[in-house]
């Protein structure tokens, strides 16, 4: 098994300068029953997308079609609350591939990071700069590499932290759970430890 | 040095630490719920194999469950489906499942301490950001993505990088009126909801080593609202008493030896902490929220802040909370009126709860504007809610008691509050939508819950009886 692979990416991005956004407002509870991981992009951010009656707000930026690409820059603490992994399914099946945000919540991050989402975590002043940048012009070019960790656009660059071994996964679309798998034989001696204790 | 309680934990769980990476950490019990499972379950049949140890993982129906007519079939497709998945799947892999009918069912969180399964110094995990609630045992839980769920499902384990260590202590003691929740919504108004981002919590101090189980589960409960990974207390008395005579805790003289294992579960007199804070009880008052995230809270003597208040990074998500809650700055928080009022969940919805709610509207009756859900979070809780008398007070003063689940705290069953409707809640989320779309939610007490439940409108229980 294996989860998408991530090395760089060039792409126009979507800015939503909106903080603590949660991930209920990611993709609400009501649309959480399905058992599969496909087709959450349809209810992205469902309640600001929609009007009440299920019309587009065509103030919502997704509905904007001057913006598209495959990176969403967000406002501080992006995707606090619930930890629903259906929140990094939606923003993937939306076809996003990179979020940039001045600070991310935890098991968001880990969510994205298990399905080849990146977190990109950047200064407050480097997210606004670029947030400014799309806001101004919708074809601004972002590209991140993931070797060299670092983001850039016309006006600046910044690098930014993930720790080697998900760097790793990402590079090589590697699974967590292969690699837990193939630790059994230390799992069971721990449990045999565990045991006598 | 000595080790924090945190560090006693983690560090016995560690099977394996990735260089420059997470470690392999073992997960001592694994609960699992029907709408953050059947992903997980799907990718163990893709690749082929089975659950590694099916016997330390607990699965229950709680999410989407209805809360009236639980004997029938579920009417809501969708949610029925979901159920029939995890049932399906208890029963292929052999684990042991509380549905819909046994007299075992209720919230994950709750169901797992009333059952002793939560015991102190075990390493505990579920696809829910509350189960942080376990903590409350000086338990190491925390919440976890369905992803996570599928590697505890196929090893018992879980690939994590280890979080920082912040302590919260709440010197004193609370007044009357002043309840678990109140206590931890003010921690999180003045720490906000990403000042716990990277930590685990540890809260000690007089004022949480004086709550009864329940209280410092609500505590733990709301650690993720801070943006905290976890939230735990130092297992005590009162921790081993509450645990005794449990389903799943030791017997006989296997149980005090176990409490003896116990005793050693504490912070070390020099253990270091990368963060602390340190409050006073008596700085603390029932507390509400007038916004859309759980940091967003008042005393309920205050007043919705005014933007001057606001530092400036935070005022777009200020105006954008006024804006859809409708309120103005300055509005005094005592008064608003409230449509609905909603008793329940894992935050709020155990007996001590419900015996708080019920002993408060004794003798009264509920406003004739107000629809009420009290929902038990579990069926053990509704059972003694019966027992005890609490069920007729309730049915006197107006109430009805429903039937366990997660209900309105999420609004993924029937149980949500309409469009542009306010909702005194003791859930843990007043998101925007959070308890049905549209929805308008205010955070605060089973207590602030009974006294806006009388008058109709936001009550300070402290000074509502004469």
């Amino acid at each position: 098994m294996s989860i998408p692979q991530f090395t760089t990416l060039n792409s126009t991005a979507i800015p939503l300068p909106v903080e603590n956004i949660d991930t209920d407002q990611i993709i609400p509870a009501r649309f959480l029953k399905a058992t599969s991981r496909e087709g959450f992009g349809e209810n992205l951010f469902r309640d600001w997308r929609y009007n009440d009656e299920g019309s587009p707000n065509k103030d919502f930026v997704l509905n904007n079609p001057a913006y598209g690409g495959q990176i969403l820059l967000a406002g501080k603490n992006f995707g606090s609350g619930s930890s629903r992994e259906h929140a990094a399914w939606a923003i993937i099946d939306h076809g996003f591939r990179v979020v940039v945000s001045s600070f991310f919540a935890d098991i968001f991050k880990n969510n994205a990071l298990n399905n080849g989402l990146l977190p990109v975590q950047v200064r407050e002043a480097f997210l606004q700069k670029l947030m400014q940048a799309v806001q101004s012009d919708a074809q601004t070019s972002i590209t991140v590499s993931l070797e060299d960790q670092t983001i850039r656009f016309a006006g600046g660059q910044e690098s930014f932290e993930i720790n080697a071994y998900k760097k790793h996964c990402l590079l090589n679309g590697l699974d967590d759970i292969d690699y837990l798998l193939k630790q059994k034989d230390r799992i069971e001696a721990f449990e045999q430890k565990q045991l006598k204790t | 040095m000595g080790k924090t309680l945190f560090d006693k934990i983690w560090d016995s769980h560690v099977v394996d630490t990735i260089e420059d990476g997470p470690s392999v950490l073992y997960i001592d019990r694994h609960l699992i719920h029907e709408v953050t499972s059947p992903q997980a379950f799907a990718g163990l049949d893709k690749r082929g194999i089975p659950v590694f140890r099916p016997e330390k993982t607990v699965a229950t129906a709680d999410h989407n469950v209805p809360t009236e007519d639980q004997h029938l079939s579920i009417k809501e497709e969708l949610s029925r489906l979901q159920v029939e998945k995890l049932a399906a799947n208890t029963v292929k892999h052999g684990i042991t499942y509380y549905g819909l009918g046994s007299e075992d069912q209720g919230i994950v969180h709750v169901i797992g301490p009333e059952k002793g399964i939560t015991q102190p110094g075990r390493t505990m995990v579920c696809g829910d950001s509350h189960t942080s609630t376990h903590g409350a045992f000086g338990a190491l839980a925390f919440g976890i993505g369905t992803s996570e769920v599928e590697m505890v499902l196929a090893s018992q384990c879980i690939l994590q990088t280890k979080p920082k260590r912040m302590r919260i202590t709440v010197d004193g003691q609370v007044r009357k009126g002043v309840t678990a929740k109140d206590i931890i919504l003010y921690i999180i108004s003045q720490i906000g909801t990403s000042g716990g981002t990277g930590h685990f919590i540890e809260y000690a101090g007089p004022a949480i080593t004086a709550l009864d189980m329940e209280g410092r589960m609500t505590v733990c409960n709301m650690s993720i609202e801070s943006g905290a990974r976890g939230g735990m207390i130092a297992p005590d008395e009162t921790t081993y008493n509450y645990l005794h005579g449990t389903r799943y805790a030791p017997e006989g003289d296997a149980f005090f030896q176990k409490v003896e294992q116990w005793k050693k579960l504490h912070t070390g007199k020099d253990a270091v902490f990368d963060k602390e804070y340190q409050f006073d009880a008596r700085d603390i008052e029932p507390m509400v929220t007038y916004g859309t995230n759980p940091g967003m809270g008042v005393k309920i003597t205050g007043q919705v802040p005014q933007p001057e208040e606001i530092p400036g990074a935070s005022r777009g998500s200020y105006n954008k909370a006024l804006q859809y809650m409708e309120l103005k700055p300055g509005a005094p928080m005592i008064g608003q009126k409230v449509d609905y009022v909603f008793l329940g969940s894992c935050t709020n919805g155990r007996i001590e709860d419900l015996k708080a709610f019920a002993h408060f509207v004794k003798g009264y009756k509920k406003s004739g504007h107000i629809t009420a859900w009290i929902v038990p979070g579990s069926k053990k809780v509704e059972q003694q809610a019966r027992q005890e008398g609490l069920e007729e007070i309730l049915r006197e003063a107006g109430f009805e008691m429903r039937q366990p689940g997660c209900s309105a705290c999420l609004a993924m069953n029937e149980d949500k509050i309409p469009r542009g409707k306010y909702a005194i809640s003791t859930t843990n989320r007043n998101f925007e939508g959070r308890q049905g779309p549209g929805s308008r939610t205010f955070l605060a007490s089973p207590l602030t819950a009974a006294a806006t439940a009388i008058t109709g409108r936001i009550t300070d229980p402290g000074t509502f009886h004469p």
